[in-house]
Order: structure tokens, then sequence, then C-alpha cells
């Protein structure tokens, strides 16, 4: 995979998403999703409680926040796959309370799982052709009858190897997906849902296992379903990669929004660096620690700042905070 | 041991209506369990609503013996809606509690004797041949060659239970090929991936159950074409006899329930004939002739554990499915 790699390009931030200050349930300039009052409980537990929240149209939003903060609720509820006690929330200006999970996708909504579904005895190809939507001989009677649907499958297969090879897995289209490694069936996963045409992509943990070359292709990906006019909405905990490629980032915690923002005023807010980041981010552990010298810190973290600082010091923190 | 006469009864088993009707009932087996992913223990409920709405279609209702045997498709089809509706939003080992019960509920109903004067409670239904014989283009006589000699009406049953088989196994090879087939494969592997590709799950699943019912009812009468209807057939061991003959064959392909119920009943055959023979030939001094009838069913039994263990998908399977774990 290695000769696959092209050189991350830096591309430009989309800006001016909000209306007003960046505080939690700010108004979006354009919002595709306007969650409101979105309550889910489990017994006692109240997983998610969503006062307001929109969802920036034609940009990437990443959604963050520790395990357990009600990332992955939100989204099931967001797709219809989970029922909320209470709430309401708008896709592109249609109410989707009480609509099942099939017509919230028919509507142009699709999302990935953070387990990764690959359609294990369904071939490479067969999964991809699974994803088209409005298609003729999915309806019983004109199944039986192939000159219904022969042409409108044909097209589909074309569709399907274009973006077979734009994901690199062209070479593998008549294997079963079970035959695939795990990193391939994030990308086939990826690819299946963008078959349905979407207009907005949610992506449960895109990045979570896989290696840094294909998480750098993944990433690619991503941009450029923003080039396409998608809308992307993706939860992630690698810092870097939201730093990289989200235009907007939402914090939970404990089941509320905490803060909203831009990557880089986000992750300087102090509730978010409790809640979420941590204190040391920006600390690189193995030169605390004394592992290696400060001159061989990792690049993306203050080596001056972790070389000053002792790892005591971080210790007796971490103790005090778990007390 | 008259092997002769051996090899010939097997032979004849080979097209016999039972070996058709399991084929029948298998092949609605793969549309539930190979292909939709339904673990339905009750298909043979659905055989018996066939075999008795075709019955009590002609002794009731004075139906022709076509219509009769709609009537037995269509009480399948309603019983899969009735079965289906709250039961298909469960998880698989849920639907096969609550088809397996099911079927059993229907069996108990037609065995009560309150309404005996329908289905025949504990005797079952016979008598029902009128109609179906006078439609009989063949003229008297016995035809056919070596072991496949039989009267009109033996060839009668036996062309019109091939015409089904081929009908129906001509449905299921068009739908599995086709797009629709693809979304159920896919159900089988994962509904909530599918859910999330827009598609609607549930309504697949009732039609793939309605399909496959339908199929398996039609199993059901040709099973009750040329004798009678007995309520002793439609046990939950029917139900075994029919995953061991799809299992045999490969649970998601086409072929496989025919040829699965093929060797199933060439085999009962052969081992219904041999093991007597044998007891009374002195070879087996340990067991008496009933006690040998009996073993065949063990050995039954004893197929289905080891084709489960060494070869899940079958004899017409595809290997490569093996390789991977779920």
């Amino acid at each position: 995979m290695s000769s696959d790699i092209t050189p991350p390009v830096a591309r430009e931030k989309t800006t001016g998403l909000h209306v007003g200050e960046a505080a939690p349930g700010v108004a979006k300039a354009d919002p595709i999703i306007v969650v409101d009052g979105v309550r889910r409980t489990f017994g006692g537990l109240t997983a998610v409680d969503v006062a307001h929240l929109e969802i920036p149209r034609g940009a990437i939003t990443a959604l963050i926040g520790p395990n357990g903060a009600g990332k992955t609720t939100l989204f099931n509820l967001l797709t219809g796959f989970d029922k909320p006690d209470a709430g309401t929330w708008v896709f592109d200006g249609k109410s989707l309370s009480g609509v099942p999970a099939y017509k919230v996708a028919r509507m142009g909504q699709v999302r990935t799982f953070q387990l990764t579904k690959a359609l294990g005895l369904l071939t490479v190809l067969e999964n991809m052709k699974l994803g088209a939507k409005g298609q003729v001989g999915e309806r019983f009677w004109q199944s039986l009858f192939p000159f219904f649907w022969r042409k409108q499958d044909e097209k589909i297969e074309e569709r399907a190897f274009e973006l077979l090879k734009k994901f690199k897995l062209d070479g593998k289209s008549e294997d079963f997906a079970a035959s695939l490694s795990g990193g391939q069936r994030k990308l086939l996963e990826m690819a299946r849902a963008l078959m349905s045409e979407p207009t907005l992509v949610m992506l449960d943990e895109p990045m979570a296992g896989v290696n840094p070359a294909l998480t750098q292709s993944l990433l690619e990906h991503i941009l450029n379903l923003k080039d396409e006019g998608m809308t992307v909405l993706f939860v992630e905990h690698d810092m870097h990669m939201v730093r990289h490629i989200a235009d907007w980032v939402v914090v939970m915690a404990e089941g509320r929004v905490v803060a909203e923002g831009d990557p880089v005023t986000v992750m300087k807010n102090p509730a978010v660096i409790d809640a979420y980041l941590g204190a040391h981010q920006e600390l690189d552990l193995g030169v605390v620690t004394g592992r290696y010298a400060a001159a061989d810190a990792d690049p993306t973290t203050d080596a001056a700042a972790s070389g000053a600082t002792d790892v005591d010091v971080i210790e007796e923190e971490a103790s005090e905070e778990s007390k | 041991m008259d092997w002769l006469q051996i090899l010939n009864n097997s032979a004849s088993s080979i097209i016999s209506p039972a070996t058709l009707a399991y084929a029948l009932a298998a092949l609605g087996l793969a549309v539930h369990f190979g292909y939709a992913g339904l673990l339905n223990m009750g298909i043979a409920g659905f055989m018996a609503l066939g075999a008795y709405g075709y019955a009590i279609g002609i002794l009731t209702f004075d139906l022709p013996w076509w219509a009769a045997a709609l009537l037995g498709m269509a009480a399948a089809a309603v019983f899969a809606l009735i079965l289906g509706i709250p039961t298909l939003r469960l998880r698989g080992d849920y639907l096969a509690i609550v088809t397996i019960a099911a079927a059993e509920v229907l069996r108990l109903l037609f065995l009560t004797t309150t309404f005996d004067s329908v289905t025949g409670s504990a005797d079952g239904l016979s008598g029902y041949h009128g109609s179906f014989r006078a439609s009989n283009p063949i003229p008297e006589g016995t035809y056919g060659f070596g072991p496949f000699m039989y009267n009109e009406i033996g060839w009668w049953v036996r062309i019109l239970g091939i015409i089904a088989l081929a009908l129906a196994a001509l449905t299921v090879w068009r739908l599995m090929n086709s797009p629709w087939g693809r979304v159920l494969k896919g159900i089988r592997e994962d509904e909530d991936a599918v859910r999330a590709l827009g598609k609607n799950v549930f309504s697949y699943k009732l039609t793939a159950l309605v399909v496959g019912g339908v199929i398996a009812s039609v199993g059901g009468i040709v099973y009750a074409l040329p004798s009678a209807v007995n309520p002793g057939v439609y046990v939950t061991s029917l139900t075994f006899f029919v995953y061991t003959a799809l299992l045999l064959g490969g649970a998601a392909t086409v072929f496989g329930p025919l040829i699965g119920s093929l060797i199933f009943w060439v085999l009962q055959t052969v081992l219904g004939n041999v093991l007597p023979a044998a007891v009374d030939a002195g070879i087996l001094p340990f067991m008496s002739n009933i006690q040998a009838q009996t073993l065949r069913f063990i050995l039954v039994g004893i197929a289905l554990m080891l084709i489960v263990i060494f070869r899940p998908q079958g004899i017409l399977g595809n290997k490569k499915e093996l390789t991977f774990v779920k």
C-alpha cells in the first residue's frame, strides 16, 4: 500500500459556519441537521441529553468526547436506529422523529458503524451494489424477470467499479468481504455507503484500528467527500485527525454538548481539556518519562515543555483526579 | 438378502412422492434459513397446512383439486404473515422457539377431536382423490421401465410433483440471482448494515417467510396427493428430517435441497431394506427386526451431526464459505 500514499496537501478549512459566538448550541449559517431537546435514557442512566445542536452543511464536523459520552447513541438516534425518550430533530428541513432507519437512509443520510459491518459472505462487488438506491430488481415481482433490471444493474456495477478503484479495492471485487482485512473492510463500508449517493455521511470511528498509511488515504477520501458537496459528521478519538480535517468540532461529555467551535479554539477550551483531552495533551510522554531525548520528540508535541515537565507531577495530578 | 429387490426399491425412491415433497419443503426452508437466515423450526407446520388445506378444500368445501391446492398454499401464506408480523423483529434463536411452538399448536389443532368433522382428528383425512384422478390424462395401465414401473395414478402424481418442484426451483433460482436476493443475503449477514443502506429489512424478511412457506406447503400437498393426510406425519421430527436433507445438499443453494432430499430418501430406503434383511440373515444378531427399523433414524441423527460439524456448507455449498469464521 505504501506506493499509494499521496503526500497530504494542505486544504483550506471551511469557515464562517456559525452565527454569533461559538458556544454549545450555536446557530449555524446553513444547518443540515437541527437537534432540539433530544434525550435518551437507559434505565437510570441518561446517555444523551442534547438541548440544541446544529450541524453545518457542506463541512466536516467532528464529534468528540470521552468514552461513554453518548456519541454513538446520538448517532443511533439521528439515524433512526434508536428512539429517543423526548425531543425532535430535523434533517434537511424534514422532521425525522419516528422515521425508521431505512427511510432515513433513503433521504440521503447514510452511516457506517463503529464495529465494521461488511457483509462477509457477499462478494465485495455485491456489497457495493447493495448500496445503490432505487433498484427496480429489489422489488419482488420485478426481480423474477431480469429484463426489468439488467440494464440498471449494469450501470450500478459500473459505478461500483469506479468507487472501488478510488478506494483501491477493485482487485478484490470477486472476493468475499470476509476475506478482507479490518482496514479494507472499513474502506468497503465507506465505499458502500457512498453508493447510495448521500448528502450527509455519518462515520462512526472511521480510523479505529487502521494503520497510519491507510489512515492517510481515508483522510483524503473524507476530504474528497466534502469537495464533492457532501456533509460529513464523524466520531473520532484521534485528535491529529480531527485537527487535520475537521472544520467544526462538537464536544460531548456525559450526554451533553459541552463545547463547539473550530478545532484550534475548541482544543484550547478548558472545559474540553478537563473532560476529554487531559491537561498534558501537548506533551510527549516518551520524553516526559525519560525514555528518549527531547530532540526525538513527536513533532506535533511541544518538545521543550515535555523535557521540562517532571513525570511525578503528572502522576500526582492523575492520582488526584481519580480520587 | 435379495439385493436386486433392495436396489429396485432404492432406485424407485428417487422419484417417489415423498422425495419430491421433501425436496419442495427443503427448498422452502432454503429460502428461510439458507438465504434469509431465518431459523424456522416449524417447516412441518407449513407442510401440514398445505396437506390439510388441500384435503379440507376438497372434502369440506367441495373444491376441485387444483383450487384446493391453492387453498393449501394460501393457508400457508396467511400462517407466514401471522407468524412473521409479531416475530420477525425477534433475534434468530427466538424465532426458532416461536416457530417450533406455532407448528406444534397447528398440529394439535388438527389432532383435537373438537374439529373432528373437518380435520378427522387422529384418523386424519382420506378419500379426497376423486377430482384429482378424474383430471388424469394418462390412460389406465402400467408404464415405465426397470424399477420405475407405476400405474397411471402413480405417474400423474410424480409428473405434477416434478413440475411443481421445477417451477419452485426456477422461482427460487431467479429470485436469488436478482438484486432482491442480494438484499436478502445481505440481511442474513447483518440486517443493521442493510437497514443503514435504506432497505426495508422487515418487509424483505416477511416476503421471504411467505415465499418459503408457500413452497413448503406445496411439498405438503405433494406428500398428500397419492395417499392420505395423517396428523402423525407433521411432527417436529419431520422438521428435523427436512433440515437434514437441506444441510446435506447445501442450505444456501438452489439444487442442494433437491440433491439432499434425494440422497436422504435413497439412503432411508436402502437402510430400511438392508437393516431388517441383515437381521433376518443373522448379521445383526443383537437386535430385532423392529429395532433395525428404528436404527435408521438413529443413523439419520448421527448423519445430521456429522454434516453440521464437518461440512456445514453441504454437498453443493461453496467451499470458500467455510473458510471464514463468523
